[in-house]
């Protein structure tokens, strides 16, 4: 079928109310409304309101009491309406939800999806285009994945519902309507903790994720360099393995995404590659990052989020070495 | 043993009806036709304001912006109940509060334009621009009120949270706070039926939204948001209440939500048409203009005037609005009270590219 994000996702979410009676859905307006960006659109009406759930407006109260319905033998899947909402239940992630298993040695778990909206470029009020990828990957215990395109979203999605772990759901706003692929209607699962090599390259390795991936991709093109992008797909765990590969063969990576800079993600594949692959390197590592304060109202958003000619100025420069 | 240990009771209060009756033993004596005359033109302005920024967004020259429309007797009532030195902090649909306390309305364009230059508001105007993560600004309410407090300003903290809002846990910590700290903070809920789509019945099993300031150990009373005199009264009391040192008060003004949540937002996927179509006789404008009509204070001649002068203020804030010209620089240069060097490196790398923008700059 054609779908775009959101029909994928929909359509994973069917899925797996389908298969699983333990599954639930909650969150604000994620029933009649099917959510503010119709991501559970018409499952309410068709699994009713006790497993599509629209709960008061407390982002604690959403993941707080998903941990407690896990742990009590349910499945939730939460929304947080935006990212930007998420940090008034970090306390529930952080404290809880990555913890339980390791402080219970196993003998407790928290398998649940949180999914929530991430990124900009799309001209929303504050707070509702933080990048936060870092601030959950940054917590062992939690897995944190983000698709950049539908087949990945629902395949992820999928996968995520089997995982026993809690599943940190992160959906690019900028991608959910960008386009339509092509994908399967029934289930099929996309593996967490594996990138995917969206091109093949010889000159260069891009590593990247989300919104920045079609970014990276025209970039590229324009560049007329043979680069090997990566799509992270998992931020954590890391496909370590497929970037130091890539990075060995090319000697050369930049790492693109939309998070700030200081501290962000881009750190970590730097480091990684800085520990393993140093001596293939012929260049610095790069990283083309937003700038290192919140994303900024709307008018100013062009000016922060990397854009292609920021990433083609970083191949240049790379490839000068 | 078994005995009462807590008695608790919420009291209603409107003072003029739908129909625009006043029930006079209850209209405060300071309050003459004059004033009501007064009210009835700023809930007018804040409803042409209203309209021009949803026409403006329409047009593109807005983002996303949350209508205010028929809670302007919430709005205004409770502006107008504050004193200058009272303290302002909204969320995000506050408009005519900001209006009426003579905010300066090109700034407030500029925030609904997308731009951090609309934040700005002088310490003169004694409020916080607005806020958007629901609920959050409760507790920086009480904050303020106990720097008011520990300051001995007289001050008053007025502080508005939806519905939804009252869901929140900051919600019930502020009204914690405020109860222990015995501190001058009155906060407004705008019961307007709906938090997006999800109506009042979703969010709390409590038959009023008042009666959360029982659990505080505070006073709370519902008004009739609709009534713009009645929200003027219960909130002058609860001012002049907490100014005596006698401590935080939760009002929760019944009133409803005539149009989208936001202009994001499509109502007709989970609300009645019907239900907005009931609320349109308890118009908080139109029952104040029978009021005045029927006292012959009021007629078509003097409602094209004041539209028409309304208007002519609206258009020029919103041409001296649209002549901003936002420099991204500014974005590097409030991040810190200094300039750290790495920031420093990240601006002048911004800088000598031109922000990655296309030949011409502006990248809009
Ligand atoms: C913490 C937080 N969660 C979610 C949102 C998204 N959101 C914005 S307004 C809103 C509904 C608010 O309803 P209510 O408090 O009744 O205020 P109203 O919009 O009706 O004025 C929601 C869910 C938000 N801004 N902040
Ligand atoms: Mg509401």
């Amino acid at each position: 079928m054609m779908a775009n994000m959101v029909a994928a996702i929909n359509n994973a979410l069917d899925l797996i109310l389908q298969d699983d009676k333990n599954a639930v859905i909650l969150g604000e307006d994620v029933g009649k409304d099917g959510g503010v960006f119709r991501v559970t659109d018409g499952l309410y009406d068709k699994y009713g309101a006790d497993r599509v759930i629209d709960t008061p407006l407390s982002e604690a109260g959403i993941v707080g009491t998903s941990i407690g319905m896990a742990l009590g033998g349910m499945h939730p899947i939460a929304e947080v309406q935006f990212a930007g909402f998420m940090y008034l239940a970090f306390d529930q992630l952080v404290n809880h939800a990555a913890r339980y298993r390791s402080r219970t040695r196993s003998t407790r778990s928290v398998p649940m999806i949180v999914r929530t909206p991430v990124s900009g470029g799309v001209r929303t009020l504050e707070h509702h285009s933080d990048s936060p990828e870092e601030y959950y990957s940054h917590i062992g215990g939690l897995i944190v994945v983000e698709p950049s395109t539908p087949y990945d979203a629902k395949g992820l999605m999928i996968k995520a519902s089997h995982m026993n772990d809690p599943v940190v759901f992160l959906e690019p706003t900028k991608l959910y309507r960008l386009f339509k692929q092509d994908i399967p209607e029934g289930p099929y699962e996309v593996e967490i903790g594996k990138a995917n090599i969206v091109q093949k390259g010889d000159d260069l390795t891009i590593i990247t994720w989300g919104t920045m991936v079609p970014v990276v991709k025209n970039a590229v093109t324009n560049s007329k360099r043979s680069a090997e992008i990566i799509d992270l797909r998992t931020i954590n765990p890391l496909d370590e393995s497929t970037i130091i590969e890539s990075v060995k063969r090319t000697g050369r990576a930049i790492i693109v995404h939309e998070a700030e800079l200081t501290y962000g993600p881009g750190a970590e594949v730097a480091a990684r590659i800085a520990d393993k692959a140093i001596f293939e390197l012929e260049a610095p590592v790069m990283r083309v990052a937003s700038a290192s304060f919140p994303y900024p109202f709307p008018g100013y958003e062009n000016y922060y989020i990397p854009n292609e000619l920021k990433v083609q100025k970083a191949i240049e420069k790379i490839m000068s070495y | 043993m078994l005995k009462k240990v807590y008695d608790g009771s919420i009291s209603y209060v409107q003072i003029m009806d739908e129909y625009g009756n006043v029930d006079a033993s209850l209209r405060p004596d300071s309050l003459g036709d004059d004033k009501i005359i007064d009210m009835y033109k700023w809930m007018s302005y804040a409803r042409a304001l209203d309209t021009k920024v949803l026409s403006l967004q329409r047009q593109g020259r807005a983002a996303t912006y949350a209508p205010l429309v028929g809670q302007e007797a919430e709005q205004i009532g409770s502006a107008l109940a504050m004193r200058k030195q009272d303290y302002f902090v909204p969320n995000f649909r506050q408009h005519g509060v900001y209006l009426a306390r003579g905010y300066p309305l090109d700034t407030f364009f500029l925030y609904w334009k997308g731009y951090e230059e609309g934040a700005v508001v002088g310490k003169e105007y004694n409020a916080l621009p607005p806020i958007v993560p629901v609920a959050t600004q409760t507790l920086h309410a009480a904050g303020i009120a106990y720097a008011q407090k520990f300051g001995k300003t007289n001050a008053v903290v007025v502080t508005y949270v939806g519905d939804g809002g009252t869901s929140e846990g900051n919600f019930y910590e502020s009204l914690n706070f405020a109860g222990e700290f015995n501190l001058p903070l009155v906060t407004i809920i705008e019961n307007n039926e709906w938090a997006i789509s999800e109506p009042e019945k979703n969010q709390t099993a409590a038959p009023t939204l008042a009666q959360k300031a029982i659990g505080a150990g505070i006073p709370g009373v519902q008004v009739d948001g609709n009534d713009v005199i009645g929200v003027y009264k219960v909130v002058s009391d609860a001012i002049a209440n907490a100014a005596a040192g006698k401590g935080p008060m939760l009002i929760e003004a019944l009133t409803y939500r005539m149009s989208m949540h936001t202009t994001a937002d499509d109502p007709t996927k989970y609300r009645d048409d019907k239900e907005v179509t009931a609320w349109k006789p308890r118009d908080p404008i139109l029952r104040v203009k029978t009021y005045l009509t029927k006292k012959n204070l009021w007629n078509d001649k003097l409602e094209q005037q004041m539209a028409d002068e309304q208007l002519k203020k609206i258009d020029e804030a919103v041409d001296k609005a649209e002549q901003f010209k936002p420099d991204p620089r500014s974005m590097f240069e409030h991040v810190y009270s200094f300039m750290p060097e790495t920031l420093k490196q990240e601006e002048d790398a911004a800088i000598a590219e031109n922000f990655w923008q296309t030949a011409g700059g502006a990248g809009e």
